[in-house]
């Protein structure tokens, strides 16, 4: 597709961040947050903080699922692996800290712990090995948890459960906004995990709390024009919810997948790594699903773990409140090859993102 | 992790498919969520297609930058 192109066009970019300066204040500073690890991966490594006005800043809220996932949950993880059960985990859950040890240090210990790029991918291994027990980590905001309801209601071999770590992003939202220092004045919301809930859902945030809200692609021109966008919000002194990202987000979302979410899951509090508990943020197989909830099959239960390591200060950086080089481990003791906290794990943890993108330019 | 790629549907067997990333990556994927049809794109997350996109609406994407653009003032 040739219009491909121009979602990327450093032309177009640069008279977009021109549209920028004409709208954003003269005064005062203006402090947008997203909520999604691809956002800030298209923002660091195409270095459009740098096309901002200086009095234009945008933050990384918890956009990263991966990284939200607490310790306590991966504890689950390794001691269903330690009792000789195959965990299978997309790669980038594999290194996150639990309290005592990640799933790649469990394997590293000899348990069975296999990478797979879908699901369905686990499903197939467990019909292979029927004499092995299969258990899938099954991490991942809206966008993933679809995948997770299709396979737990299609047909699921007897020797196959889900340890369901799936959360939900508005509510993460919601909770940004009672930060009380951290004062947004607009978000950018996740295109991927609007293109199944839709727009509804942030209709709370310009309605209750007069939050300017666009949903934005992940090309640099979308993000650049989600920027904009706001920035015009702001200027009028309004908040709507606009949609950037039309070519993928339908107002009223994947209904389809919605469907199947509410057929395969109860939504309940959960735990978030470095936030705490939120209520209805987390998913959970319902009643009917049991014999494919892994917790209930084997009695798994981990209440608490150990979140935080000594001096990480993910739980700051999770929420936006610091940058990842104000934190004392950055790129010290904490790196991609050997990463203390969650949010120098995944591709799309902030501090992963920078160590790629930021710190070599340092 | 909620990284999505468009990919091209080349063919369609019940649920699943076999989709073109682009530079010669193929795959199979699931297409249970969408109603996917041959020739068409969709956005591939983890295995699974998640959503069909609209060149339409791209078009009208690019088109609506271009008048944002193009208005003076401000």
């Amino acid at each position: 597709m040739a219009q491909n192109v121009k979602f990327r066009n450093p032309e177009l970019a640069r008279s977009i961040a021109e549209k920028i300066k004409t709208v954003a204040p003269k005064k005062g500073t203006i402090k947008f947050c997203h909520v999604c690890g691809t956002h800030e991966w298209t923002i660091t490594h195409f270095g459009l903080r740098s096309l901002l006005p200086e009095n234009v800043e945008v933050i990384a809220g918890p956009g990263c699922p991966v990284c939200i996932v607490p310790a306590a949950e991966i504890d689950e993880a390794v001691q269903l692996a330690q009792k000789g059960i195959v965990i299978t985990c997309f790669g980038d859950v594999l290194r996150v800290p639990g309290s005592q040890s990640s799933l790649l240090e469990a394997k590293a210990a000899g348990t069975d712990v296999r990478i797979v790029y879908a699901v369905s991918d686990a499903v197939q291994m467990a019909k292979c090995e029927p004499q092995k027990e299969f258990v899938f980590s099954a991490v991942g905001f809206e966008t993933t948890a679809p995948i997770t309801a299709v396979e737990a209601l299609g047909d699921l071999p007897k020797n196959f459960s889900f340890l369901v770590s799936h959360r939900l992003i508005p509510p993460a939202m919601e909770l940004l906004l009672g930060v009380g220092d951290l004062q947004i004045d607009g978000f950018i919301a996740p295109g991927h995990v609007s293109a199944i809930i839709g727009l509804e859902p942030y209709e709370l945030f310009t309605r209750v709390y007069r939050m300017p809200t666009v949903v934005a692609g992940f090309e640099p021109n979308d993000v650049l024009m989600g920027i904009y966008m706001l920035l015009k919000q702001v200027s009028e002194s309004d908040a709507r919810l606009e949609n950037e990202y039309s070519r993928v987000v339908k107002p009223e979302g994947n209904v389809k997948a919605q469907q199947l979410m509410k057929q395969a899951f109860n939504v309940t509090a959960g735990n978030w790594r470095g936030i705490g508990r939120l209520p209805e943020s987390a998913l959970q197989l319902r009643e009917s699903l049991k014999e494919f909830d892994a917790r209930e099959k084997f009695d798994v239960h981990i209440k608490e773990g150990r979140d935080i390591n000594f001096g990480c200060e993910c739980h700051l950086v999770i929420i936006g409140k610091i940058k990842p080089k104000e934190c004392p481990l950055f790129m010290k003791t904490c790196t991609p090859a050997k990463p203390v906290g969650a949010c120098m794990v995944s591709s799309e943890g902030t501090c992963r993102v920078w160590a790629k993108n930021v710190a070599a330019q340092a | 992790m909620c990284l999505a790629i468009p990919a091209k549907i080349l063919d369609l067997e019940g649920t699943k498919a076999h989709v073109d990333f682009g530079q010669g990556v193929l795959r199979e994927v699931n297409v249970s969520l969408v109603e996917a049809k041959v020739g068409m794109y969709v956005l591939v997350h983890a295995g699974y297609a998640i959503q069909v996109l609209e060149e339409k609406e791209a078009l009208e994407t690019l088109s609506l930058w271009n008048d944002v653009l193009a208005s003076a003032g401000e």
